[in-house]
């Protein structure tokens, strides 16, 4: 492939989410030539079904907000595997970046003396847990992601950045000192392959919900950023951990946003009954996202499950009135009566725990740096490499994320990414240029793919990998199950790598994509498969009828899985903020 | 800004409120028309002509032309340049228009002073 | 067996000389599946045939395309929306060159979107904390603010099929009224300049095919009268 042609860029982001295009600001405001590859318009991004908003202790609902207030919710929420330095940064330059967007443009709703409106998520608290709910998560209305990524994607067109839109980055480009620089990408529209060169490569291709069959997560989020750090090479964090949504619409997978029940609506069983006053006393249906999705799975198994099959609960909404539901969460009701053919001012509507995030991806530090292992279990920086976003496991969201925490993630890491890269690079950065060879060998997989000529289907592979996943490694988990679940999965590995790709035609070929993707989509499956059967514990999301307690004397630990012996080691979890006490594990109720 | 220089007022906004304008004006004058008629329904050339002959009515009449005469143009010149793309055609096509118009509305002043 | 015959423009431009239309039988087992489920179904049997898909809830626009006739978002669709004679015809969006199948290249409209310039603009430093703005103010930005770029309205606009380069359509001009009604947006006359052409805005013949079509039930004609109405308030 001596032909192909090679494009150069200061730095790239993979990924024109949220976090991408926070990145590619930074590093476009700053002069530095920057190109955004995103396999959609940057705008058809997840991050756009984002609904409830982002939590951030601007002090506008409750003026003595404090940062640390939240830091507290976050580490408590994350079952105490959130590393402490990340949350505490996470949660104090949050205003920064929040007050950021909103002076790009962002269409948050209001209070009446004009600041942003701030409404109750799960799991906030006031005063370290000690002074009641709080209300601090910044909304406009119930498209917070869709006005946060339109801003961004806007903010982005006013700088200048360069967008390769609809081109699918396939695989990491490594010298031959195992530093990145850059990727194969292809150009969907006219099948052409391009060598893209570059000394910061930032990952943000988000979740992989996806690898579940019934997810929240839009038809893109395959783990494309997780797919190609594990192919080369690199280890990931925490993937046992996914959270379940308590609010997926029954049959759909459409997500509800946890703001209906912060709004004052809650779930209720076949027998009207709101549960969740029984299994969280204080926080009731705003406990945390993993407590109430328990706390339904149970309603269910005891046959309180609603509908022919018992097998949803309801969420009411109407006596929040149809005023409070046209201004607040009108994308709920327009949803609800697509997807459930509910009207929610007069009905409630049938919600299931769903797939919804990856807590766990690539090991960063704050600065976006993506981390790897030496030969003795130390923490190496992968150079030229970075991570952030939902691909990104800095990790503030530990064993499990709060509601709205998700949208900082990606701006406060998207922004520390873009301003790390830029002072690197203004500092100077050499790499060796990658080999004929190390291009070749990210050449490989899609090579495989273009000469595959017999084998089976790509839909029907994901299908089933899709189904062993949601079988067994759903909200309760158990050892058999997993261990079933673990063997399945090789042996798709088996069936995929000899799988079938039709059509080889190049204009604007999805097939080929959905092939590529397939790949990345098993090799986040197997991480969490092993991840999940190893992490012999209950903690956050993950949830095991084998070994229900916490285990803080072996688990208190981040697990990292290695791709080259698919073992699973242990990483220290940082407990070391900068300037407030360490927050010590406790037993977590809400 | 998309720049252009066959239009009437050369902005989108004078044509837009010319169009505007003169439709009022026509408007008015078919009002007056038809009520004049229904009014008179004996009409012969005596009274027809008395009425042409009123310097308001001609002042009126010919305010009329004018405004017919900006209208069609404004309206033609968005029809021919929806639909007819080569320019050199588009051209010859507005230049026909613009001649006919001039045509008529001398036309219709000489009828209105001329007799 | 409740079969539905689907018919759908196809057309690869590596293989095919002229687009054609195929015929496809879904067994859709009595369900009032989505568009979007009917082409998955689809694109099980054939594997090359080609269209966007991303959210599937219909917030991200990738999945506007003409179904029997209408614009719309095939995931939102569902097929007793549309279906008539269990016959649906399954189209690109009118008026764009067709890249594949049912993907069109949406350069043109994207260039639109662009040149309203998609974005705040203050020429005051901020403060501190957030600009501040009453509900009120906020309130002008609802109906605007939502749209998705899908390209349902501008494709169905003939005033945007006869002069793509010239009139920025209803999705551009939705946008540019976000931005003129934004109380922190301070480029109002620049921005108005921009607009008051032959072309721009006023290529718009109020047919209202773009309200008719929305997915997100905006209504990019009022915001074009407003636009207007600011234009001549601006002049005189």
């Amino acid at each position: 492939m001596s032909t192909m042609r090679s494009l150069t860029f200061d730095a790239i982001t993979i990924g024109g989410g949220g976090s991408g295009l926070r990145a590619a600001l930074e590093l476009a405001k700053s002069g530095k030539k920057t190109a955004v590859i995103s396999k959609v318009f940057p705008t058809r991004s997840h991050t756009v079904s984002a609904q409830g908003g982002i939590t951030c202790a601007i002090a506008s609902a409750d003026p003595n907000d404090d940062w640390r207030w939240h830091m507290y919710d976050t580490v408590k929420g994350g079952d105490y595997i959130t590393d402490q330095d990340a949350a505490e940064y996470m949660c104090s330059e949050g205003p920064k970046a929040v007050f950021e967007l909103e002076h790009m443009g962002l269409p948050f709703s209001r209070f009446d003396n004009g600041r942003i409106y701030q409404r109750p998520f799960g799991g906030q608290s006031k005063d370290f847990g000690k002074g009641g709910q709080a209300a601090r998560t910044c909304a406009a209305a119930d498209r917070t992601g869709h006005a946060l990524l339109h801003t961004l994607y806007q903010n982005n067109l006013k700088n200048n950045t360069v967008f390769l839109n609809e081109w699918y980055a396939v695989d990491l480009v490594k010298n031959a000192n195992g530093d990145v620089v850059g990727c194969i990408a292809l150009c969907i529209e006219t099948g052409e392959v391009v060598h893209i060169k570059s000394k910061a490569t930032v990952l943000a291709t988000g979740g992989s919900g996806r690898i579940y069959s019934s997810t929240t997560n839009a038809l893109i989020n395959t783990g494309d950023g997780i797919g190609m750090a594990l192919r080369a090479g690199l280890p990931v964090q925490d993937m046992e951990m996914w959270q379940f949504h308590p609010t997926g619409i029954h049959g759909a997978g459409v997500l509800v946003t946890e703001g209906c029940r912060g709004e004052g609506g809650y779930l209720i069983n076949k027998d009207g009954e709101r549960f969740m006053e029984r299994y969280a006393p204080n926080a009731k249906d705003l406990a945390g996202r993993d407590v109430v999705a328990r706390s339904m799975v149970m309603e269910i198994l005891e046959g309180r499950g609603c509908g022919e099959n018992g097998d949803h609960v309801l969420l009411k909404l109407d006596h929040l009135g149809e005023e409070v539901l046209g201004k607040r969460l009108p994308g709920i009701v327009e949803l609800a009566k697509t997807f459930a053919h509910v009207d929610p001012v007069k009905e409630p509507i049938p919600v299931v725990p769903t797939c919804h995030y990856m807590m766990g991806g690539l090991a960063t530090n704050v600065h976006g740096q993506v981390i790897s292992r030496d030969g003795d279990g130390n923490d190496q920086i992968v150079n030229g490499l970075f991570a952030c976003g939902e691909a990104a496991c800095v990790s503030v969201h530990g064993a499990n994320r709060l509601g709205g925490n998700s949208l900082l993630d990606l701006v406060v890491f998207g922004r520390a990414a873009g301003m790390f890269i830029e002072s690197a690079l203004n500092e100077g950065v050499d790499y060796l240029d990658a080999a004929q060879s190390d291009v070749d060998q990210a050449l490989s997989r899609m090579n495989r793919w273009n000469e595959s000529s017999g084998g089976e289907s790509v839909p029907a592979l994901r299908t089933e990998l899709q189904e062993t996943m949601q079988k067994s490694f759903g909200v309760f988990r158990q050892e058999d199950h997993m261990e079933e679940g673990v063997k399945k999965v090789a042996e798709l590995r088996e069936r995929i790598a000899n799988a079938h790709l039709g059509d080889k035609s190049h204009a604007f070929n999805t097939a080929r994509v959905e092939a590529l993707e397939l790949d990345n989509l098993l090799e986040v499956a197997e991480a969490t498969a092993i991840s999940a059967l190893e992490r012999k514990e209950s903690r956050g999301a993950h949830s095991r009828y084998d070994y229900p307690d916490r285990d803080d004397v072996n688990w208190l630990k981040h697990s990292i899985y290695t791709p080259a012996d698919k073992k699973l080691g242990k990483r220290d979890v940082n407990f070391q903020p900068k300037t407030v006490d360490t927050f010590e594990p406790k037993v977590r109720t809400y | 800004m998309v720049t252009n220089i066959t239009n009437l007022g050369r902005s989108g906004l004078s044509d837009w409120l010319i169009q505007r304008v003169s439709a009022v004006v026509l408007a008015l004058y078919a009002v007056f028309m038809v009520g004049y008629l229904l009014f008179h329904p004996d009409l012969d050339y005596a009274t027809w002509h008395g009425l042409f002959s009123q310097t308001w009515m001609r002042i009126f009449s010919l305010l009329a032309f004018v405004s017919l005469a900006a209208h069609a143009w404004i309206g033609l010149w968005t029809v021919v340049t929806d639909y007819i793309k080569p320019t050199g055609i588009r051209f010859i096509v507005q230049i026909a228009i613009i001649i006919a118009i001039f045509i008529f509305l001398v036309w219709g002043v000489q009828v209105l002073w001329g007799a | 067996m409740s079969m539905l015959q689907v018919s759908v423009y196809r057309y690869n431009p590596e293989t095919d000389s002229a687009p054609y239309m195929q015929e496809f039988q879904v067994d859709t087992q009595g369900r009032d599946l989505m568009v979007l489920n009917v082409l998955e179904i689809i694109k099980q049997q054939d594997s090359s045939m080609a269209y966007r898909r991303s959210c599937r809830e219909g917030v991200c626009g990738s999945d506007g395309m003409n179904m029997n006739g209408t614009n719309g978002l095939a995931c939102v669709t569902a097929l007793s929306d549309v279906v008539k004679n269990d016959k649906l015809v399954l189209r690109p969006l009118p008026g764009l060159p067709v890249i594949r199948d049912l993907v069109v290249d949406m350069g043109i409209f994207y260039k639109q979107y662009e040149r309203i310039q998609p974005y705040l603009q203050n020429d005051e430093n901020p403060p501190a904390i957030e600009r501040l703005q009453s509900p009120e103010e906020r309130d002008k930005l609802d109906g605007l603010y939502e749209c998705i770029l899908c390209a349902c309205c501008s494709t169905s606009c003939p005033s945007f099929w006869w002069n793509p380069d010239k009139f920025v359509g209803p999705a551009g001009l939705l946008q540019a009224y976000r931005f003129l009604a934004d109380s922190r947006d301070t480029a109002t006359r620049e921005r108005l300049s921009e607009l008051e052409d032959p072309f721009s805005v006023f290529r718009c013949r109020g047919i209202m095919n773009c309200v008719a079509v929305c997915p997100k039930g905006l209504n990019p004609t009022r915001a074009i009268g407003k636009i207007r109405e600011l234009l001549l308030a601006n002049a005189t």
